[in-house]
């Protein structure tokens, strides 16, 4: 523990004169160094005590029994307790302390293992991710901006940055309608019709993007002319009089794309709609009637007092659905894998980081990918900013 | 629109229950097609459409061999483990150590606390793609080298988890009110018996809010449970994602693998649903 190096010899920072009278707050100004210590050590202990029984589950799991269920239960016993215990003796370390050092510190105690799970997991990676994409394949020497330069002289790079913002075009406006409308006509129903026909749109929600292209894998399935269609849309297809398609192979006017982002459009507009319906329900009654009894129409209603109400919820469904859309991969991956000119950056950073195991390049395309939310990251934090302004 | 009224005096209108109807049809019929295929043979499947089957139910010949196949000649019984195993710590974890985090940002002073948070609030938007590369040589072979198992994992959903968790739980804390916390500490309570007695259980609804929603994410994860887990503790997931690429033999295991990975998140989904909207409504979660 790095804090331990900040714990001062106890006597020489007590407070010389009696502490005045100051209500009944809590501990000795004094430090008490029995708490210090048994807080030390405990958090030493744990902290070894659960790091050695996670590399006993990796290394040795017949100590075990090879057990996965009781790996799992431990391991949730020893995480959760562990956190906890943490917790507490790291409390006792810095309570132990002198009162004006304390107050200090425990922020950052309570701060400390959260910070270090983000610096760790996020902020450094990104920071190396960085630094790899100016080196070579196996990260192991600099090559300046070559990586750079090839990811920009490959044709399906660009084809994979046109089908993403097609994507951020297309995914998030269409998910936002749907759940506009979703919430408005749920809205109009009776209370029991309407948590029922919720609960079916937002069912999607539970599912997997693999699930889900397992599912819509059934309605673009293609047979042999003549013989029976088992896909659901080559049926309607082909009973309008067409002949079968391989509709996922179809680039033509990106129709193979687009049938993807249906995918993600139909698991994504039960979200919408929960946030939506909400803010719906939260404009005044009486902005409606007052426009009614103007004379507005209900769809003037809708346009010019409901809208402008829940704007501020619109954009932020828009911007959820919008980072999401940005790293879309399984559905890509799972579905085309990046043929027939359906390509996106995601899988294109999958496919050269393990299957070409091309580390530089792999991380050139994430710095893209890093470089293009910069934007919705500024929107982010001024969003958060005037929210707390407002609080 | 017709002039009748409903029970709580609102007219009736017929225009949105019918769109409605349709909408809810359109939104079913995908989820119903996989489920009708997973209790058809290959033969059958493969020589009709699964609707001729829903339309005339007493003439098609249901079976439940896919899912018995699956659960026999498959590993898909340790695959659900396995998502068990992973989901459940990976979604308790990032709880723990947030909620403590979002304590000190909430009702705490202390230098740089707004630094530290804006930074969190931007990091929420940060692809989890850059972690990667570092990550596979922190936790592989040449570092830790515990890349493959379940702990790899556990740590990773935790870390990249925790910008989203830290940002609920704050938002929600800071509905609560100052008082409490400012009469626990007048009564001599320290900040950690104040977290656990008074404003750990008051936040439990925006806990479960993200528990739902960090536990449909790590259920239902597939890139990093390719990239981070061995074969032997893969998840369900991965599982229906190397069967999707089956032809002719075993294809009719897809259709009931696929189900039964969904089988599990519906269920955390609709009982957890109620904290979930009410979390995500109550701009615990803003994006």
């Amino acid at each position: 523990m790095s804090s331990a190096t900040t714990a001062p010899p106890p006597p020489t920072v007590t407070d010389p004169t009696p502490a005045p009278v100051r209500g009944p707050e809590p501990g000795p100004s004094r430090a008490r160094p029995l708490r210090v210590l048994i807080g030390l050590v405990g958090m030493v202990l744990i902290v070894w005590f659960v790091a050695n029984l996670f590399l006993g589950f990796a290394f040795y799991p017949e100590w075990f029994f090879d057990n996965k269920i009781f790996i799992g239960a431990l391991a949730l016993v020893a995480g959760v307790g562990g956190a906890a215990g943490l917790f507490y003796f790291l409390n006792m370390f810095v309570e132990g302390l002198p009162r004006r050092l304390s107050e200090g510190l425990i922020p950052y105690a309570f701060l400390l293992p959260s910070v270090a799970f983000i610096g760790l997991m996020l902020i450094y990676p990104t920071i190396q991710t960085i630094n790899y994409s100016f080196a070579n394949a196996d990260s192991t020497a600099y090559v300046g901006f070559a990586n750079y330069r090839s990811i920009f002289s490959d044709s399906q790079f660009w084809q994979s940055i046109i089908n993403n913002i097609l994507w951020i075009i297309v995914v998030p406006a269409v998910t936002v309608v749907f759940g506009v409308v979703v919430a408005v006509l749920a809205d109009k129903l009776t209370a029991r019709g309407e948590k029922l026909s919720k609960s079916f749109i937002f069912l999607p929600m539970a599912i997997s993007f693999v699930g889900a292209s397992a599912i819509w894998g059934l309605i673009y399935a293609y047979d042999n002319p003549g013989s029976p269609q088992t896909g659901l849309l080559n049926a309607i297809w082909v009973t309008l009089g067409g002949e079968p398609q391989t509709w996922l192979n179809i680039p033509t006017a990106r129709l193979n794309s687009f049938l993807m982002m249906v995918i993600l459009i139909w698991l994504q507009v039960g979200f919408a709609m929960i946030l939506l319906s909400s803010a719906i329900k939260g404009v005044p009654e009486d902005t409606i009637e007052a426009a009614r009894i103007d004379g507005a129409s209900e769809v003037q209603i809708f346009f010019k007092v409901v809208i402008p109400q829940i704007k501020g919820t619109i954009i932020t469904v828009f911007i959820t659905v919008l980072i999401l859309v940005l790293k879309v991969f399984d559905i890509v991956y799972v579905m085309t894998n990046g043929r027939f000119n359906t390509d996106v950056i995601a899988n294109r950073f999958f496919n050269e980081l393990f299957a070409n195991s091309q580390a530089g390049r792999a991380t050139a395309i994430v710095v893209i990918l890093l470089l293009a939310v910069i934007p919705v990251l500024i929107y982010q934090v001024r969003h958060f900013r005037a929210e707390e302004a407002n609080r | 629109m017709s002039r009748t009224l409903m029970k709580d005096g609102r007219p009736r209108s017929v225009f949105s229950v019918i769109t409605m109807v349709v909408l809810v049809v359109l939104w079913t019929i995908p989820t119903l097609g996989l489920l009708a295929t997973s209790f058809r043979t290959r033969d059958d499947a493969a020589s009709s459409g699964w609707w001729t089957a829903v339309l005339n139910p007493f003439g098609a010949g249901w079976t439940t061999e896919n899912y018995s196949k699956v659960f026999e000649g498959s590993d898909i019984g340790v695959g659900l483990l396995n998502s068990v195993v992973i989901a459940i710590p990976a979604t308790i974890l990032p709880i723990m150590f947030a909620a403590f985090a979002a304590y000190a940002f909430t009702f705490m002073e202390f230098r740089g606390k707004d630094v530290i948070f804006i930074v969190i609030v931007g990091l929420l938007v940060v692809p989890i793609q850059v972690a990667f590369q570092p990550m596979l040589d922190i936790l592989g072979p040449e570092g830790l080298g515990i890349s493959g198992q379940y702990i790899s994992v556990w740590l990773l959903h935790t870390g990249f988890g925790m910008p989203l968790a830290l940002y609920t739980l704050r938002n929600y804390m800071a509905t609560l009110p100052v008082s409490i916390v400012e009469s626990a500490k007048v009564d001599g309570c320290s900040h950690y018996q104040t977290f656990w007695k008074l404003v750990a259980p008051m936040a439990v609804p925006a806990m479960a809010a993200f528990a739902t929603l960090q536990f449909l994410w790590v259920w239902n994860d597939l890139l990093i449970a390719k990239l981070f887990l061995n074969s032997d503790n893969s998840t369900v997931i991965v599982q229906v994602q190397q069967l999707l690429g089956t032809q002719g033999q075993g294809k009719e295991l897809l259709t009931a693998a696929a189900f039964i990975s969904m089988v599990v998140p519906m269920i955390v989904f609709f009982s957890l649903q109620r904290f979930f909207v009410r979390g995500l409504t109550s701009g615990a979660v803003k994006g």
